[in-house]
This record gives structure tokens, sequence and C-alpha cells, in this order.
């Protein structure tokens, strides 16, 4: 398993040397798709609370960024950590109101929370341009490492991505990865022998924020313009959609999700006109074929081969 | 990738007439295609005018034997799906793996400017079809030209027909709530009011409002007429309903370039007869390119061409003229570039040319709904020739304002 894990890492290593600069640009919007998934992946999967709502953070730190450069003048080097903690600042407040309630009246929180920031995004347009969008945006230059190259720009997302995903599995598989799993099957037991379950969960989804900030950060940077569409629920439920796609409650899960999405629809819809009913297909075939997503069910098909074989 | 024996003949076969055949060429260099991509949106929406733009460049392209300037041109056509992220995507994917020489589409206006950044530094030549002011404005992009309007170059116009051929003194502007509809109905509103009329309600519903009604219940009833700035079917829904409602003869309607485009107008009735708009284009335009180009369409499609067929149709012509003035060679960018800029043709929707910042110089009509062989039609009832997107304003002062938008210029006579 750690084997395949390094030689993927190999293989995505070397593909700007091998593939053409659309390829490439691809690859960092799936990355960037699987930062934001795996975000979503924390909460869905790990806390059992379904959020209808991330690309509220996404958006928020792309508009954060795109608006102090723009607007204050600032560098990336301030505009980053600024909008990454402004965001987390916004996950502390929605969380603490969204987490009033689970289940469902939670996913209604959680939709109705990012309708008013995407309505912001829409209507203030004294600070979002409105409908128009913010544009005349740069990518920063990282110890003078100029990234308007795309390769450049890959191995950039490809570090941080690494490195998220590194630090989400750290997170999942700590001590405190094991209580936020409790809270989620058994809820009240775990707050009868002591834990926080509420304090588990609203810690959980103030990290879940500060990733889709960092989604948000290198969405904006690959962009560099911003609308207020992203913001809207089609990209929570997107995001939503890889995550259950791929197998919530998995890290691997968000990341095969996310690419699949990705590779649907912006690859897919070059050969496929009706694209839509393509990836709707995709997706109901998986539903029945796999109803745990695509890593738990070829795991389970990969243990029934060798069932098989004994 | 598995290749079997007689695909690596193939392979090997086609290799070698290619190398023959690009060194028989090399003198001429006019034998291989120009590479033309069409952004588009085929989903969503926004399909419809999508739908149309394709079909539109596919009739010009047809027409001239797939050929331009005497060269074959390849079409890539992609779609959108009218999403900023998307767009842009597709865009990289024209350009990086499909190497298409020149670009047009695409239609909305958030998906031009996701794109503005990217054509300014791969420098792709743009056909843009999208109205956003700005585009051609303060933040003109070398790279753009576009043959069609700026959201409110029609309006304009319309304004000015209002307030001193029709006479009305008072009247409700209502549009879409976004950019497009914003800029068309300040564009309207300033026109107006400094032809001494007054606009004494603004109103802006979703754009995807479901229901017309409570905007209609509103309505000022002391108002001489309504100016829509609807795109899309919601003009169309917006007139039905504002029958439903019993408002008809309480006050006119008048519309701006898509309020009541072709596209829409076949799904009509009588409650839409004689309502004026004003657009670049009209199906009925009796010049001699259009009355082969609208019936051609009418007879393929079923349908008569409005604005987004009409747009690429011309962008088909503009480019095509451009390409013959360059010799065909679509690979010197800059080259292609001046002349796009330098173009001065006469085309389907009248003559063209452009102002310094690639915006289109060129007629501007009022239509009035009637019917004709009994389908309606927008009738020509009068042309205002020439008139450029600062309409009578001294592009320098014009600039130097803010762009239209819902607030600006500030409405002083509200009711």
């Amino acid at each position: 398993m750690k084997r395949s894990h390094f030689l993927l890492l190999a293989v995505l290593i070397a593909l700007p040397w091998f593939a053409g600069e659309f390829y490439v640009n691809l690859a960092s919007q799936i990355l960037i798709a699987v930062i934001f998934a795996a975000s979503l992946n924390l909460l869905v999967g790990y806390a059992g609370l379904t959020s209808l709502g991330h690309a509220t953070y996404l958006g928020l730190s792309a508009y954060i960024s795109a608006w102090l450069s723009l607007r204050m003048g600032l560098g990336h080097a301030i505009t980053a950590p600024a909008a990454l903690l402004l965001t987390t600042l916004v996950g502390c407040c929605f969380g603490w109101i969204a987490l009033r309630a689970s289940g469902l009246g939670f996913l209604m929180l959680t939709l109705a929370l990012s309708q008013i920031v995407w309505g912001l995004g829409y209507r203030w347009v004294g600070v979002t341009n409105g409908d128009n969008g913010l544009s005349g945006l740069t990518r920063p230059a990282p110890f003078g490492i100029d990234l308007s190259d795309s390769g450049a720009y890959f191995w950039f997302v490809l570090v941080i991505t690494t490195v998220v995903l590194y630090v989400i599995a750290r997170f999942v598989n700590s001590p405190f990865g094991a209580t936020l799993r409790g809270t989620r099957d058994q809820s009240r037991r775990m707050s009868s022998l002591g834990y926080d379950v509420w304090g588990i969960r609203w810690v959980t989804f103030v990290f879940a924020s500060f990733i889709g900030a960092i989604a948000g950060l290198l969405y904006v940077y690959f962009n560099k313009y911003i609308h207020p569409s992203v913001m809207s629920v089609t990209v929570s439920a997107e995001a939503l959609l890889a995550v259950i796609a791929g197998g919530s409650g998995t890290l691997a899960g968000p990341v095969v999700g996310a690419a699949l999405v990705m590779l649907l629809k912006n690859y897919a819809s070059a050969y496929v006109e009706r694209w839509n009913m393509l990836m709707g297909i995709v997706f109901v075939f998986i539903v029945i074929a796999m109803p745990a997503g695509i890593v738990p069910g070829m795991r389970t098909l990969l243990q029934r081969l060798k069932g098989g074989q004994e | 990738m598995a290749m079997d024996r007689r695909q690596f003949l193939q392979g090997a076969a086609a290799a070698g007439v290619g190398v023959a055949y690009s060194g028989m060429s090399l003198g001429q260099g006019s034998t291989d295609p120009i590479r033309l991509g069409l952004l588009t949106v085929k989903t969503g929406p926004l399909a419809s005018g999508g739908i149309d733009m394709e079909r539109g460049l596919d009739l010009y392209l047809k027409e001239h034997g797939g050929m331009m300037a005497g060269r074959r041109v390849d079409l890539i056509v992609a779609d959108t799906g009218g999403s900023p992220a998307t767009a842009l995507t597709k865009t990289q994917e024209l350009v990086e793996r499909n190497k298409v020489q020149v670009l047009t589409g695409p239609l909305a206006a958030f998906e031009a400017l996701a794109i503005d950044d990217y054509i300014r530094t791969q420098k792709i030549p743009t056909l843009s079809v999208a109205a956003a002011e700005d585009m051609t404005q303060r933040k003109a992009n070398p790279w753009f030209v576009r043959a069609t309007s700026s959201s409110a170059q029609c309006s304009h116009v319309m304004a000015y027909h209002c307030a001193t051929v029709l006479k009305y003194k008072k009247m409700i502007v209502i549009a879409d709530d976004i950019a497009y509809g914003q800029e068309m109905n300040a564009g309207f509103q300033r026109v107006f009011e400094e032809n001494g009329g007054k606009i004494i309600q603004k109103l802006f519903p979703p754009l995807t409002a479901p229901d017309y009604g409570s905007f209609i219940a509103q309505l000022k009833t002391d108002a001489d007429a309504i100016f829509l700035g609807f795109a899309g079917s919601n003009g169309f829904r917006f007139v039905r309903q504002f029958n439903e409602y019993g408002m008809n003869g309480k006050m006119k309607v008048v519309g701006g370039m898509t309020a009541l485009d072709e596209s829409v107008l076949r799904n009509m009735g009588d409650e839409a007869l004689g309502i004026l708009t004003v657009c670049w284009y009209s199906s009925e335009l009796n010049n001699p390119i259009n009355v082969k180009f609208a019936p051609a369409f009418r007879k393929a499609y079923g349908y008569d061409p409005g604005y987004y067929a009409a747009g690429t149709y011309v962008n088909g012509e503009i480019l095509n003229a451009a390409l013959l003035s360059v010799g065909g060679n679509a690979a010197n960018k800059d080259a292609l570039m001046a002349a796009l800029k330098q173009t001065h043709i006469q085309t389907a929707r009248g003559p063209v040319r452009f102002d310094t910042y690639g915006n289109v110089v060129g007629n501007i009509y009022i239509r009035r709904v009637e019917r004709k062989d009994g389908r309606l039609v927008n009738a020509v009832v009068q042309t205002y020739p020439d008139v450029s997107q600062f309409w009578k304003y001294d592009p320098k002062k014009f600039l130097a304002e803010p762009v239209y938008s819902r607030d600006w210029p500030p409405a002083k006579n509200l009711e």
C-alpha cells in the first residue's frame, strides 16, 4: 500500500515533463478539488455531519485574498495567512451556529449560511464587484520561484496537497480522530463517557473550514479570477458528490471521487455533448454497484477475488 | 496504449505522407487548416443562446464550403457549461490541446472576464459575443474584438428613441439582476434622463425568478412605459405574465436587445404584437447578406436567427475578411489582430467597423413585433446608423466615470 503511494507520487512529480500543458493544468485543478473534497470528508465521513455549504470556505478565502491584494494592495505574504485566518474565524462562527443541530437540521443550516455568503458575493458589489467578479489577480512567488508556468504551479499544488493529505491522515488516525468517529457512531454513549461531543464536532468543523480555505487560495491562484458562482450550492453539492462517490470516511475516497468528478466535467465533456447525463449515469451506477463508494467497493471486490483464489 | 500491427502501419503510412506533404507545401504555406475555437454554452440555463451560436457559425462555414480566405477551417466547439472556472479550463484545452489560433465566444460576461487574463498572456485573437462593458472600455483587452454590442450600446439608442421620438416622460426599467441587465438599464436611464425623461422605478428580479407576479404588482401605474432589459427567455415570460395580470394597455412595453429575441419570439402569441425592441440585428434586415442568411437559417433549423446566431455568423464574416487581408496567415497573431481591428465590411447586420477599444461601431435598429407569413418577426421601423458604445459622449469623459451598475448613474427621480 505504501509503495503504491510513492509510485503515484513519483508519476505525479514527473507529470509536467511528459504531459502536455493542458493535462498539467487539469491535474492542478484535480489536486485542488482533492483538497477541497478531503476537507469536506472530515465532516461527512468522519464526523457524520453532511454539509451542503462547504463552498463557503473555498469562496471566502479566495475572495478575501483577492480583495486584500486588489483593494488594499497587500502582498501574498500577508493576504494568504489573512485569508486563511479570517475564513477559519468564519468557520468558527458558522460551526457554532450550524452545530446547534445535527442530521438534516445541520444540512439545512449549512446550506442557509452558505446561501447568505453567496448572496453577499453577488450583492455586495462595492466589495465583490458582483456578477463581474474580481479579476487582475496574480499568483504568488514563494522563495522567488515564479508560479505562472503551469508545471511550476502544479508542483506547488502537489506539495501542498501532499502535506494536507498527510495532516488529514494524522488527524484522522490520532486519538482525537478515534473519538471523532465515536461521536459519529455512538454520540450518546460518547457523551455519557464524558466526552464533549459538541466540542469535538466544532473543532472538526473549524479544521475542515481551514483546509477548505487552503483549497480556496489555490483555486484563486490558479484561476486568477473569482466569481460568486464559486460559492454556489452547485459547488458544495459537487464536492459532496465526490466524497460520496469516492467513499466517505476513507482517506482515499475523496481523492478518487474528486478526480472522477473533475475528469467527467472537464475532460469527458470534450467528447460527450450530454456530459451532465453521463455524470448522472456514472453516479447512479456507483450508488447501485458500490453503495459505500468506489474505494470501499473496490476493496471488497479485491478481497472477494482473493478469497476466490484461495 | 496498445497498438496492433494494422494501426502501426496506418500510422507509419500517414506519417510518411505527412512528411512528404509538408515538404511539398512548404513553399505555399497555405494548406494547413485554420484552427478556430468556439466557446459556447450547451448545457444549463444559457444553453439556448449557446446552441444558436454554434448553429450560426456552422451555417457560415457550410455556406463557404468550410473555408475562410481560401483555407480549410477546423472548428472545435467547447461547452463551458456557463461556469467561469470551466470556461477557463475549456479555453486552455482549446489553446493548448487543440492549438486553436483564433477564438470566438464566450457567451456570458463572467466567462469572458474569467478568460481575460489567459487571453492576454497567450495572445489569442478573440471575437467575443459577451456584452460586458469594461471588456472594451476601462479594462480593454487588446486581443478582444466585439462585433455584437456592449450592454448599453443598444439601450442608449432605445432611451433616446423613447424620449425624443415616442415622447415618453416617465418610465420604469426592469432587468435580470446580473451585470448585463444592470449595465443595460443604467445606460438606458442615463440617456433617457438626459433627454428630459424620468426613471421613476428600477426593478431587478433574480435571473431565475420563477414568477414575476410580485414585481408586476409593484409597477407604478403612472408610468408611460416600461423598459425590459431581460435576457434569455425571461422577457417572454415577463410579457406573458404582464398580460395575464391585465396590465396590457396600462403602459407601453419596450425592450432591450435580448428582451424579445427571435429565438423566443417563436413561442409567443398576439400579446407580443406591437412591442418595440432595440438590437444591432433583426432577421428581417433587408441587406444583400441577410436576405440569404436568415432564410437559410430558417430552412435549416426551423426558426429565425436572433442575437446569438447572427453574432457568430457576423464574427465568421469578420474573421474571413481579416484573414483575407493577411493572406490567410492565422499564425501571425499580431498581424491578424491588427487586421481584425481594421475590418470595415458589410455584414448580415449592416456595415461594421471597430473603435480603438475593439468594440463595434455599427447600425442599431428599432424593431416592432409584427406578424408576417403566420409567424412573429421583429420588423425594422427605424435605423440609427454608426452608433458607438459611447453613444454621443466623449470616450475619454465616458471612461473617466465608473462603469454602469445597479447604482450608477444614481437615480434621482424614483417615486
